[in-house]
């Protein structure tokens, strides 16, 4: 504990709502609000429905909204998956070998994300590689951009990982795809679920790829949202964006579940 | 200077592993293992040894002397940078640790933490695809073997530091492999737990006579005890190499003599005569063996129970010196005497009236009780290679 004295940690506390709460939770609650409302000119808005809402049952948001769910758990499934290969094959690679890998699957997340939207679409619209107008180059940017985070948290739960236990196993004569298998990645569990929670939120969320690749039978929420405020209905924006919230946030919960009961310390 | 410690290389390598019985046995053979990008950093340097079937082998010595760095070599975590390492005979230098039938158990014990005590110890039996309807019969011998029977269905986070050491030793035991490979078992443990674990180490040893046992430990007790005989490991080569005994009575290096007990380590002149020797200008009558090179600087090791208060009469080497310290220790006084400067402990029986720092006394040693070895105090010389 840094801060002893009661009324010292009581400001302390005050300081972290007073800055956090603005900034982080209010503009979700705003939203919220907004999506249950008619007009917006006092200071609350006014008018309250639920239209909003009936006309994305109706609409064509439900689809869009299955459309960013496969999106997200195919692309978090490709991310995890090859983010933990990447990883667990970088563990055996020389230090500089190593960097190099690191920097590789960083350099998505370091370039602007509609650059790498950009890229593809140039780059897969020609045969051999004919991707433009399909599904699967928008799970393709998808799974590149969110990789890195997978590949990341990965590697630090490998380094976190004690080699006495790859070790002993092997020493009990365990050939290394039965370590693997038995042993490493039952103790990644925790870390394997979180990486995959955060990869399907990000896949969720992103729009700036999405827009430069998505064809018009695959066109995600966040595409939906997006062109809905953009020609003003902000209401109805609103709502989609709580629907796109609530959808992620029941998934992170059901991860989170499976987080716990694989926990075992 | 003699050449010490005949690193027991002479003797016959252990027989090829017959069909059905676990290879037992273990040869080092000029093994040198070095890290750095260009293997600058030697770890073990020409290590020669040979452990016989059935014999319970401890690595005694500081850390960073290479005594892991030896068993890692025998489990196939290092790979020797020159050298053959031998398991029953058989060559498993460049093997993976997987095929070469070992069983270990590391200082943490590293007992699965996501699976049950049962599961963890039928973890070597699965993994070598042991037949189905025999794993449960050897994993509860083994948890028998080691007092765990009651503990099968527990998670190891449930066990106390003594338990998961018992289970860790069944986990390796369940394998039935030739060759124990213990790194500082005991090390985690309180000292209470730790003497009745040795106990229990060496009760397994009985039931398993077959089992070649290397102990790495920095402990002396342990490697004393437990020991059939003690390589002493320091920077990296091995020193001296025996059994308990020998090593306690004839140390052949004066860091064998104060790495195993306690020592009084006297810097000495052997007499160009060969009767005996000089102490700073004071002649003590001690053997001179053959080897041992006259007129040449040599380490007089004398342990503090053999130095006696009083005249040694007329056979034995007499030293006048001053009281420096005293201390009680129950059944015994240990007496800090400086002569000539130099510092000499005696371990006598409880005296009823002890002298006190400043007295004048004498103290006495029989020439059989001295050891004479070879080189100074510090840097004791190239004793090996």
């Amino acid at each position: 504990m840094l801060v002893h004295s009661r009324t010292a940690r009581r400001a302390v506390h005050t300081l972290f709502l007073v800055l956090f709460l603005p900034v982080f939770a209010l503009p979700l609650v705003v939203i919220a609000a907004a999506s249950f409302a008619t007009a917006w000119s006092g200071a609350l808005p006014s008018g309250p429905t639920l239209t909003h809402y009936q006309d994305i049952v109706r609409g064509d948001a439900p689809r869009a909204l299955l459309t960013s769910v496969l999106t997200a758990l195919a692309a978090g499934l490709a991310a995890l998956t090859l983010g933990t290969w990447a990883a667990l094959a970088a563990e055996r690679l020389p230090r500089r070998a190593r960097r190099l890998l690191d920097g590789l699957f960083l350099l998505p997340v370091a370039v602007p994300s509609v650059v790498v939207g950009l890229a593809l679409l140039v780059a897969f619209s020609r045969p051999p590689f004919l991707l433009n107008g399909t599904p699967q180059i928008v799970i393709t940017a998808h799974t590149v951009l969110v990789t890195a985070f997978a590949y990341q948290s990965v590697t630090a739960a490998l380094a976190r990982l004690d080699p006495a236990y790859e070790q002993s196993a092997a020493g009990l004569g365990a050939r290394p795809a039965y370590v693997l298998w038995r042993v490493k990645l039952p103790l990644l569990l925790p870390s394997l679920t979180a990486a995959a929670g955060l990869c399907f939120a990000l896949s969720m969320g992103e729009l700036s790829a999405t827009v430069m690749l998505y064809p018009p039978d695959w066109m995600p929420l966040p595409v939906q949202i997006f062109a809905a405020t953009d020609r003003g209905a902000l209401f109805a924006g609103a709502a989609l964006a709580v629907a796109l919230m609530g959808t992620t946030l029941l998934v992170l919960l059901a991860v989170s579940r499976l987080r716990t009961r694989a926990t075992y310390r | 200077m003699r050449a010490p410690a005949a690193p027991a290389t002479a003797r016959p390598a252990a027989p090829a592993a017959e069909p059905g019985r676990p290879a037992s046995g273990i040869r080092f053979d000029d093994v040198s293992v070095a890290y750095g990008r260009h293997g600058e950093h030697t770890v073990l340097d020409s290590f020669d040894l040979t452990v016989e079937p059935g014999e319970v082998m401890a690595l005694l010595g500081p850390s960073g002397s290479g005594k892991t760095t030896a068993l890692r070599a025998v489990a196939g975590f290092v790979r020797p940078a020159r050298g053959r390492v031998l398991i029953g005979g058989r060559d498993v230098t460049g093997l993976p640790p997987y095929r070469r039938g070992i069983g270990m158990v590391v200082q943490q014990y590293a007992l699965f933490p996501h699976m049950k005590v049962s599961e963890n110890v039928a973890f070597g039996l699965k993994a070598q695809k042991t037949p189905r309807a025999e794993i449960p019969g050897r994993v509860a011998e083994a948890l028998e073997m080691t007092g765990m029977a009651a503990y099968a269905g527990r998670q190891p986070r449930e066990l106390s530091g003594g338990q998961q050491q018992r289970v860790a030793l069944a986990r390796a035991l369940a394998i039935r492999p030739g060759v124990l490979l213990l790194d500082e078992p005991l090390s985690a443990l309180d000292a209470q737990l730790r003497s009745g674990m040795l106990a229990e180490l060496a009760r397994l040893h009985r039931e398993l006579p077959d089992v070649s046992i290397l102990y790495v430990t920095h402990d002396q007790i342990e490697a004393l005890t437990l020991a059939d005989r003690i390589a002493v490991l320091e920077s990296a080569r091995l020193r001296d190499c025996g059994t308990p005994q020998d090593l306690y009575r004839r140390p052949r290096t004066a860091f064998t003599a104060s790495f195993i007990g306690t020592a009084n380590l006297l810097p000495v002149t052997v007499r160009a005569d060969g009767t005996g020797v000089d102490l700073g200008g004071r002649l003590l009558t001690v053997p001179v063996a053959e080897g041992v090179a006259r007129g040449s600087g040599a380490t007089l090791c004398v342990r503090p129970h053999l130095v006696g208060l009083g005249d040694g009469g007329a056979t034995g080497n007499t030293l006048p010196g001053t009281v420096t310290e005293v201390q009680w220790r129950g059944a015994t006084h240990r007496l800090y005497v400086s002569v000539d400067g130099h510092r000499v402990m005696a371990d006598v029986r409880e005296l009823r009236t002890p002298p006190t720092p400043g007295d004048t006394v004498t103290v006495h040693f029989a020439p059989e009780d001295a050891v004479l070895v070879p080189g100074g105090l510090t840097g004791d010389g190239d004793h090996h290679g």
